[in-house]
């Protein structure tokens, strides 16, 4: 009966999370909701690449550059083809599916660390090819693309409330369906496939197929992200998708924990406040410290995994076991 | 019980906390001790270089406030990393003017990070004052009234190009090199647009290189073989040496013009080579602390000592530095004109009521002027010429 309490607790605690998060709009103010959508949207792209690298086993640095097409895409479908925003988001992230699926192709011959380097020059080279002058007249080239803020219906929210609480729409519903793909018959193929591929072919799971759909809800995932982030900034241009945000992704889903769901919403907040406080932090040195911010996030960093080594969720199983069985320590 | 003392003393309070209510509201960031400002720059990131930027002038506000500061107020900058990431940036500047309350931003620096922010400030009404970007799109002052850009800007800058080519030589063939981005296109804006329709023909050939390209060897060859005579080089450091390089080595007998962006000796020249380089012409507006010349300038003299006591005898050789130097001096400016009225309104009226303003690097002569249709505070610069050693000012200073 054990799996049937932690089953309810879960669920509890699901429910109190999202209960804050929708409290959340009417108590904050305009800069701490585009906080909170910030954290919302990384959530979401975590949630993608959770899927890929920490079920699946495939791991991607690249992840920035389907956030990009998200991005763009929205852009560029609201500001120079007149589709609204909500429309626009889904086809953006579809596209994205289009492309991560068949960035999964290749992927399919690369393992392990050959995957992650293919996957960072996909990285390294977004911001170059945004900014390729064949695609000026959509891209804005390196100028980038400005986008109109949507208004709340009928003008009953702040537009940061109606960003922020889209946001956690999405957020909401992706987490639902990232919940069923992982708990069911999909997800246990796809860490047999992580775990025993051979052992998973042999028992008849079509490893490409999976391994290349993965690729490809992953993706529109980040997509997803992508669009929302575009329309909660206001803006895309070439800087927004740099190298460091598909680190930044990455370090995210290991904050958090991989392979665990809930752990993206840690290491969301890890990205969105950790450089803030390190800078903060960076003042106490003097005047002269301000080149520090990136030592400090490293610092804190590496801190938080040697605390954490299976990250945020981990720790927090670790804590609940604990509770659970005070003597399971000394057994 | 309600006499008629206390009411009228209550009273006479709250019609003093209303007043004194309203005053705050409309000078947000303002005390009778202190004025406070922010600005984003990217510390952290691809970018960091530039954040020297930002020390110097916390330094120099420190200098000012150890002085008494402005009109008995302490200047309190609040500077933050952007990382030179935009949604960053609106982040930060969102935080500065709704939690912190800042009385206007300062020096922002970066185009994409400044783009992000402009509606949002102009819908808001806060001043984003002198920009440390060279994009001409923030000197607007039509469609962004509360948006102030400082540097000469790139198309100012192109426009003494073309003038002095005009009238030296006027039957040139003009080959242009430039960088695939808003600063290489805004220099080819700005070189047709004082060319004019009649002049336009003046450009032969124009080649483009992306950043990742290795070399602009190839560019260079073709320029050259489309029988240009005289050569723009719109590039930023690493390519502008290689081009001066290989046009000396092509044998490429042009008139070379290199954008003030690639001047600097020791990082462009000097690479290249210094006999390579020789016949080189630049627009400048500051003066080189390198540059033997200005050894006992005032202004040169005043930077020293600053750096000394500041600062350190890195940042006195660096471009940024002094750059940020001239730009918080401006801002002082701006802040003793604008008396004891800090509102964001007279704040932005007295930036764009700048008259004759003389900083200590600028070169002799020349003055920071603005006015409401006037949104580009520097727009004057001098000719140079290399001759193998330093630059050679020459001629009187232009007007872009």
């Amino acid at each position: 009966m054990m799996s049937g309490s932690s089953g309810r607790q879960r669920r509890g605690v699901t429910l109190a999370v999202l209960a804050c998060a929708i409290a959340f709009p009417f108590l904050a103010s305009g800069y701490h909701l585009y906080q909170g959508a910030q954290v919302l949207i990384l959530a979401i792209a975590l949630l993608g690449l959770n899927l890929l690298t920490g079920f699946n086993g495939q791991i991607s640095l690249g992840h920035g550059a389907f956030f990009a097409i998200g991005g763009y895409g929205a852009a560029i479908l609201t500001e120079k083809f007149g589709v609204a925003y909500w429309a626009a988001i889904p086809i953006a992230s579809l596209v994205c599916f289009g492309a991560g699926f068949l960035f999964g192709f290749p992927a399919l011959r690369f393992g392990g660390l050959y995957l992650a380097l293919a996957t960072f020059a996909l990285a390294v080279a977004t911001p170059q090819i945004l900014s390729y002058k064949g695609f000026d007249a959509w891209t804005g080239g390196s100028q980038g693309v400005l986008l109109a803020k949507p208004h709340a219906p009928f003008g009953l929210l702040t537009a940061d409330q109606w960003i922020y609480l889209v946001c956690l729409f999405c957020a909401a519903v992706l987490y639902w369906a990232a919940r069923n793909l992982a708990t069911g018959r999909i997800g246990r193929a796809l860490i047999a496939i992580r775990d025993q591929p051979i052992a998973a072919e042999t028992m008849g799971v079509n490893a490409a197929l999976y391994k290349t759909t993965c690729f490809g809800v992953s993706a529109l995932y980040a997509g997803v992200a992508g669009g929302l982030s575009a329309i909660a900034v206001g803006f895309v241009s070439p800087e927004s998708f740099g190298l460091s945000l598909s680190l930044s992704f990455l370090v995210g889903i290991v904050v958090g924990g991989l392979a665990s769901l809930g752990g993206v919403l840690f290491g969301a907040l890890f990205i969105e406040f950790v450089p803030n406080l390190a800078d903060q932090l960076s003042v106490n040195f003097g005047e002269s410290a301000k080149a520090l911010p990136g030592a400090i996030y490293g610092l804190l960093l590496i801190l938080i995994m040697a605390a954490m080594p299976t990250g945020v969720a981990g720790a927090l199983r670790f804590a609940a076991r604990l509770a659970a069985a005070p003597g399971a320590r000394s057994s | 019980m309600l006499t008629r003392r206390s009411f009228l003393q209550s009273s006479a309070a709250a019609a003093f906390a209303a007043s004194a209510g309203s005053a705050r509201a409309e000078t947000p960031g303002v005390t009778d001790t202190e004025i406070k400002i922010g600005q984003t720059m990217p510390y952290s990131g691809p970018a960091s270089a530039y954040g020297v930027i930002g020390r110097t002038e916390t330094a120099y506000f420190k200098m000012i406030n150890e002085q008494g500061g402005v009109n008995g107020r302490k200047i309190n900058l609040i500077s933050l990393d952007d990382g030179y990431s935009p949604p960053k940036t609106v982040e930060q500047v969102r935080r500065l003017v709704e939690e912190e309350k800042v009385a206007f931003l300062f020096q922002t620096l970066g185009t994409p990070p400044n783009a992000a922010i402009r509606q949002y400030l102009n819908d808001n009404k806060v001043p984003q004052l002198f920009v440390a970007t060279g994009a001409s799109m923030f000197s607007d002052p039509q469609h962004f009234p509360w948006t102030m850009g400082y540097n000469p800007n790139y198309q100012t800058e192109a426009h003494i190009y073309a003038k002095h080519i005009l009238a030296t030589k006027p039957d040139a063939k003009i080959g242009v090199l430039y960088q695939n981005d808003s600063f290489g296109k805004d220099y080819l804006i700005g070189m047709k647009d004082a060319l004019g329709a009649e002049h336009a023909g003046m450009i032969v050939k124009e080649a483009s290189y992306e950043t990742s390209e290795p070399t602009v060897d190839s560019q260079v060859v073709t320029l050259q073989g489309s029988g240009a005579d005289v050569f723009l080089i719109v590039a930023t450091p690493k390519f502008a040496a290689q081009a001066i390089r290989k046009s000396f080595d092509l044998g490429w007998n042009a008139v070379r013009y290199v954008t003030i962006v690639s001047a600097s000796i020791a990082t462009v020249l000097k690479p290249a080579g210094l006999e390579k380089s020789k016949g080189l012409i630049t627009a400048t507006f500051g003066k080189d602390p390198t540059d033997p010349r200005w050894k006992d300038d005032g202004g040169m003299k005043e930077w020293a000592a600053f750096c000394a006591k500041y600062l350190s005898p890195t940042e006195f050789i660096d471009y940024n530095a002094g750059y940020a130097y001239g730009a918080a001096g401006t801002m002082i400016q701006v802040l003793k004109q604008s008396g004891n009225d800090l509102s964001r309104d007279n704040v932005m009226k007295q930036a764009a009521n700048l008259k004759d303003l003389e900083l200590p690097l600028l070169l002799p002569g020349m003055r920071i002027n603005t006015s409401p249709t006037n949104y580009s505070p520097i727009r004057q610069m001098q000719l140079s010429t290399f001759d193998g050693e330093s630059w050679q000012l020459f001629g009187e200073l232009l007007m872009g």
